[in-house]
């Protein structure tokens, strides 16, 4: 492989789709937009197989200097491979998710879609900080044509919000990261990865980053865009909303905050613990009164992503690995909710809770799969939903007892507001007629359902797929902000008297107690 | 290849086939799928618990796959077998294979029985991961998936409001427990390093002697935090005070599921888990004794509850939440083999009872209410038989030093080592415990007492009136389940026979795949003390445990010294409480609304359950309601919304109209930041 620009290819495969889909009518415009994303998808299972796993932390890296010390610059690493991955596996799903569903402007909206496919893989493949920057901008402005011309009722509002948002955050980064140029002398972010910023610029630097990742997570307080945004979208714009873009924010801070400013990050770790805390207990809260299903698995997702933050901030393996592993999770969970709701949507068109009931009985199948979704997003063991969380919280005890518990309570709120979810649309009495006619999954619905499930249970049993090319990496990273991590409350103490035969393992136990 | 491995696969295997061919598969097909699957389970699981009874076998691991490597964190899944596991083999696939069989009667009017038959076994194979866990967290896993699976099987009749409420109570407070749990496994993974079970309880003693741990702010004795955080996971589990409250509630479920899930092997988890790490617990016994507090408090409290109750079910019920205190508080004291033989006992004539009364509810119609019963042992005599034998076990009926029931044993070795061990609060349990014991053998002749003897009053019954009425003017409007026995049961009912209080009803005796496991759990119930006794709870105990948990062989041997009137108190309080509900129910039946008459706050405060659900509703999910809203509306809209996003956009809005006035505005836009560009941009798609 090595040589050929294969992550070149892939941002370039959904460019010709889009530019292809623009001119097409709807029904060439959904077959183009297919075969690119499954081209794509096959394009990652090439990537992954030849990924050396345990090899060079950069990977696949190609460079081309275009101007001004600005460079054509990509390559990845283990983290960015896995969330490639994601990226390509979501898309042919989403397709599939509109293929009935979109009628006005097909052509468009396809193009919409590929275009986002290209910056998103771009986001994860980029190697200088412009480049990367240029991604992860632009890569709103599909997203705010989709929410904006294909969305719902309220669309202008959503899209202007998520605008609105979005900039705030980024305009601070751009200056940060013009300031950051300049010190450093290079646009490389392996090199920025490894620079040692003055301790007191990391300071105001992490707060610029912050302030546009923190919008992308999102987190508490700043996440209002998200529910009206998810509301808004068409369904396949809220699957790779929830997929992928909001794993943007978290891939910044592994990316950029933690590695570039590991001083910063333990000054403000006690400011993320508080957020994050107060988002999972605030957005599952208000999770549980919801009436609209949408709103409801979009609060959720702040809820989650708040325990993606604990887990990074919480400057040990399992925490980062954790986190990872959610944001994959998350991604592939939210995204089947979603592609469930819009399967219910497109027969009944309301997001009212009320207005379903009883879909056991006329949609036994979809039933089971928005059951395995259900628990996966409560974070039953033995699906990729626990698997991630369970390492972040463990990672976040080491560090403080009393973040642990109070984001451990998120699984108590998560079980409660999605069951009850499940039980007013699922369960009970078919109370209105035109829900109980509804038919089960079709084809379509059965292909897109399918390969969500089995990966979301993969992950589950055997993570072990995904954590293995990221392992080498987060070690680097966890290495790289250990000056930072913060002493811990725990400081277990041995007693008075010990055998000599346990002293050992009580040494390498303490230890434990103050690396993490 | 291992038979644990068949043992535990094959369960799942079989709930996969039921569940997802369902009805294209057809009843009989998912029925023998997955019925054939246990027996096969079940049938490996005996030689495997003999083999460690006559002392041939050796605890082992079989690997299965690796699960989760992050760091110094490393786990895999595996299947553990010992003692402990062997003894938890035989109770749950037996059981399990017994509820099978059982079910094939008592669902078989049901239109959705693979879907039943898959979540029963899909609930065996998780419970036999929990079992078999050789680490915490595979552990965890087996205790949410039991957990899964019983709210899927408590909501079962998913039409029903009080079914869907009941799972979701079940699934909800069970989280509460498993926040302990999940926080007891962090802990034990930032002291010990690891997560592998045999490795924290070899080290435990030398790692936690005299240790300190920093905790919410506290310094804490570090065993002593661990023990209580994984055992409010088992307090969740098996009900115990304070997180009791979805038990009764459970009782939604279908009558077979609560023989299995309810009484004989979900439940007992906690029990288990506590025995499984006693080693750990041992090095607090801050946390015993809290253990014990908390097990002996439930026995009591639950059967307060047990003798007021009406629902036949329920009744069950509260006796297995304070039968699961017997056994806690046995672990508390250190008799964990008591406490093991109390769970297997227990899980024979507990399921016997709750098969006996899916049977009497079976007979009657679908009536639950010991109210409306009466007169019953003439017309389903086998069905009063086991029923009888079962109440025999529960209330221990023996004869000291000669035999008895299972009961027997199993009870009378818990209160005897409760005694011997000798400290206050072992004490405190011990006088629980019997005043537990006089209540336990009340309630239960109560039950027995009110369903089958005296003079029929099921005329009062809206459920029997139906099946009359169905019967006799084939009304078969929406009770489809009638339709089986409907025609020929009642066909020569007679309106004329109303005067004799059975509303020209007539009972009839479960069918034969019913009666079966009836007869083979009234063995159990009748010989599992005698037989077992030995190897559980005697100076021979360490051999048959071999380690696979903690054995005082001096706790033992006080048993045996404890006074005489230690060891006969049991069966006085057992004659007692018979005496009791005989006068209370036989002799003089206006007995009981004359005590209510006198004493009706204590009889209102006990049918309330205590008010724990009052409580907790009021303590609990009204504020969580009341605060989703408040941050949802004022949070989120009033100040967040208002003054953020509203706020800019009101700015913007004021700008942009500025700026189309002014023509050049887009380019302006652009040449300064890329981005407010863009805000043109998609205003010219949209507005195009």
């Amino acid at each position: 492989m090595s040589g050929f620009p294969i992550l070149s290819l892939m941002l370039l495969v959904p460019l010709v789709g889009a530019v292809a889909c623009l001119k097409a009518g709807r029904e060439q415009a959904r077959m183009i937009a297919l075969v690119t994303t499954l081209v794509d998808l096959a394009l990652g299972a090439v990537l992954w197989a030849n990924f050396d796993t345990g090899g060079a932390q950069w990977q696949f890296t190609e460079r081309a200097n275009l101007f001004a010390g600005f460079s054509w610059a990509l390559g990845i690493d283990g983290i960015a491979l896995v969330l490639i991955a994601l990226t390509v596996f979501l898309m042919p799903i989403c397709i599939g998710a509109s293929w009935n569903s979109i009628e006005k402007r097909a052509g468009e909206y396809y193009a919409a879609f590929l275009l986002m496919e290209t910056l998103m893989i771009g986001v994860f493949a980029a190697q200088d900080l412009f480049l990367f920057y240029i991604m992860f901008e632009a890569g709103l402005i599909p997203m705010y044509l989709i929410i904006g011309i294909w969305g719902g009722a309220d669309r202008i509002y959503a899209s202007y919000k998520f605008f609105l948002y979005t900039l705030l955050g980024s305009v601070l980064m751009l200056i940060a990261m013009f300031w950051m140029v300049n010190a450093a002398g290079t646009t490389d972010i392996p090199t920025l990865m490894q620079y040692n910023f003055p301790p007191h610029a990391q300071t105001w630097l992490f707060l610029a980053f912050f302030a546009s990742f923190a919008v992308k997570m999102p987190m508490w307080p700043v996440h209002t865009w998200l529910p009206d945004a998810h509301v808004q979208a068409p369904t396949a714009g809220s699957v790779i909303l929830a997929g992928v873009l909001l794993k943007m924010g978290g891939y910044g801070f592994i990316r950029f905050s933690l590695p570039m400013f590991p001083v910063a990050s333990a000054q403000f770790a006690p400011l993320v613990w508080g957020l994050s805390m107060a988002a999972v207990v605030i957005t599952s809260l208000i999770a549980l009164v919801q009436h609209d299903i949408k709103k409801l698995i979009a609060y959720s997702s702040v809820a989650h992503m708040a325990i993606v933050t604990i887990g990074l901030f919480a400057f040990n393996v399992q925490g980062l690995e954790g986190s990872m592993l959610i944001m994959l999770s998350h991604g592939l969970v939210a995204g089947a909710l979603f592609l469930g709701v819009g399967v219910i949507y497109d027969r009944l068109h309301t997001r009212e809770i009320d207005r379903y009931g009883g879909l056991a009985i006329n949609m036994p199948y979809f039933a089971l799969f928005f059951l395995l979704f259900t628990m996966a997003s409560i974070g039953l063991p033995g699906t990729s939903g626990f698997v991630g969380e369970f390492l972040s919280l463990m990672g976040v005890y080491q560090a403080s007892s009393w973040v642990a518990l109070v984001c451990t309570t998120g699984i108590i709120l998560g079980a409660a507001y999605m069951l009850y979810l499940y039980r007013r649309v699922i369960f009970g009495e078919q109370k209105n007629a035109d829900a109980a006619a509804m038919p089960d999954l079709d084809t379509r619905e059965w292909l897109m359902m399918v390969p969500l499930g089995l990966v979301v249970l993969w992950m589950g049993v055997y993570p072990e797929s995904f954590l293995a090319p990221m392992r080498k990496d987060i070690a680097m990273l966890d290495a790289r902000v250990a000056v930072a991590a913060p002493k811990g409350d725990a400081q277990v103490k041995k007693g008075a008297a010990k055998p000599a035969a346990e002293h050992e393992a009580a040494e390498h136990n303490d230890a434990q107690g103050e690396a993490h | 290849m291992h038979p644990i491995l068949i043992i535990v696969f094959l369960p799942l295997l079989a709930a996969i086939v039921a569940g997802l061919g369902n009805k294209k598969l057809g009843f009989v097909p998912s029925k023998v799928v997955t019925t054939g699957a246990l027996f096969i389970s079940c049938a490996l699981s005996w030689p495997i618990f003999l083999s460690f009874l006559n002392g041939s076998a050796e605890a082992s691991v079989v690997p299965v796959l690796q699960w989760v490597k992050s760091g110094d964190l490393d786990f895999q899944w595996a299947l553990r077998v010992d003692t402990l596991t062997a003894v938890m083999l035989v109770v749950i696939t037996s059981v399990s294979a017994l509820v099978h069989l059982y079910s094939w009667g008592y669902m078989s009017e049901e239109p959705d029985q693979p879907r039943f038959f898959a979540y029963l076994s899909l609930f065996t194979f998780a419970m036999l991961m929990l079992v078999t866990a050789d680490n915490l967290v595979q552990m965890f896993f087996g205790w949410e998936g039991v957990g899964l699976a019983s709210y899927l099987l408590i909501g079962f009749w998913f039409r029903k409001p009080s079914a869907n409420a009941a799972a979701m109570k079940a699934f909800v407070v069970n989280r509460v427990g498993d926040l302990g749990f999940m926080m007891g496994i962090f802990g034990v993974f930032l002291v010990f390093g690891t997560v592998s079970i045999p490795t924290i309880l070899q080290t435990a003693p030398g790692v936690l002697n005299g240790s300190t741990i920093g905790f919410l702010g506290y310094r804490l004795d570090t065993a002593t935090v661990l023990c209580i955080l994984l055992f409010i996971g088992a307090m969740g589990k098996s009900a115990q005070l304070g997180l009791h409250t979805w038990l009764p509630d459970a009782m939604e479920g279908p009558t077979p599921v609560s023989a299995l899930i309810h009484a004989a092997t979900m439940v007992t988890a906690g029990v288990f888990m506590v025995c499984r790490l006693s080693p750990l617990f041992e090095c607090s016994p801050t946390a015993l004794g809290f253990v014990t507090f908390i097990g002996a408090a439930t026995c009591f409290f639950a059967a307060t509850i047990g003798t007021t109750q009406t629902d036949i079910k329920r009744v069950i019920a509260y006796s297995t939440c304070s039968q699961l205190g017997y056994m806690f508080f046995a672990a508390g004291v250190g008799a964990y083999g008591a406490a093991m033989f109390h769970l297997f006992t227990h899980a024979f004539f507990k399921a016997l009872l709750f098969l006996g009364a899916g049977s009497v509810i079976h007979a009657m119609h679908h009536e639950q209410d010991m109210r409306y019963y009466g007169g019953l042992r003439k017309h389903i005599p086998l069905t009063f038989w086991a029923m009888t034998m079962g109440t025999l076990a529960i209330t221990g009926v023996g004869i000291v030093d000669v035999a008895g029931f299972a009961g027997f044993y199993s009870k009378d070795a818990i209160l005897e080592a409760a005694f011997a061990r000798g400290t206050e609060l072992s004490h405190f349990a011990f006088f629980m415990g019997i005043f537990a014991a006089l209540l336990t053998s009340f309630y239960s002749w109560r039950l027995v007492f009110l369903t089958f003897f005296g003079k029929p009053r099921w005329e009062q019954s809206e459920h029997i009136q139906h099946a009359v009425h169905d019967a006799h003017g084939h009304g078969h409007d929406d009770h489809a389940h009638d339709h089986a026995h409907g025609h020929d049961d009642h066909a020569h009912a007679h309106h004329d026979a109303h005067g004799d209080g059975t509303a020209g009803y007539h009972p009839h005796e479960s069918p034969f795949n019913m009666l079966v496991p009836l007869g083979i759990l009234s063995l159990g119930a009748i010989f599992a003390g005698i037989v077992f006794n030995h190897a559980f709870v005697s100076e021979g105990e360490g051999e048959f445990w071999k380690g696979a948990l903690v054995f005082h062989e001096h706790l033992i041997h006080a048993m045996h010294g404890v006074p005489h009137w230690v060891k006969w108190a049991p069966f006085t309080v057992m004659a007692t409480g018979l005496l009791i509900a005989w006068y209370g129910y036989i002799k003089n039946t206006r007995f009981p609304a004359a005590f209510v008459d006198q004493f009706g706050f204590l009889y209102k405060f006990l049918l309330n359950k205590w008010y724990f659900d009052e409580l907790y509703h009021f303590l609990f999910v009204r504020p969580a309601l009341w605060l989703g809203r408040v941050f949802w509306k004022v949070g989120d809209q009033g100040i967040i919304d208002r003054f953020g996003p509203n706020g800019a956009a009101w700015v913007v809005a004021k700008g942009s109209k500025a700026a189309v006035k002014l023509q050049s505005g887009y380019l302006y836009s652009y040449a300064l930041v890329m981005l407010v560009g863009l805000v043109g941009a998609i205003s010219w798609v949209i507005a195009r």
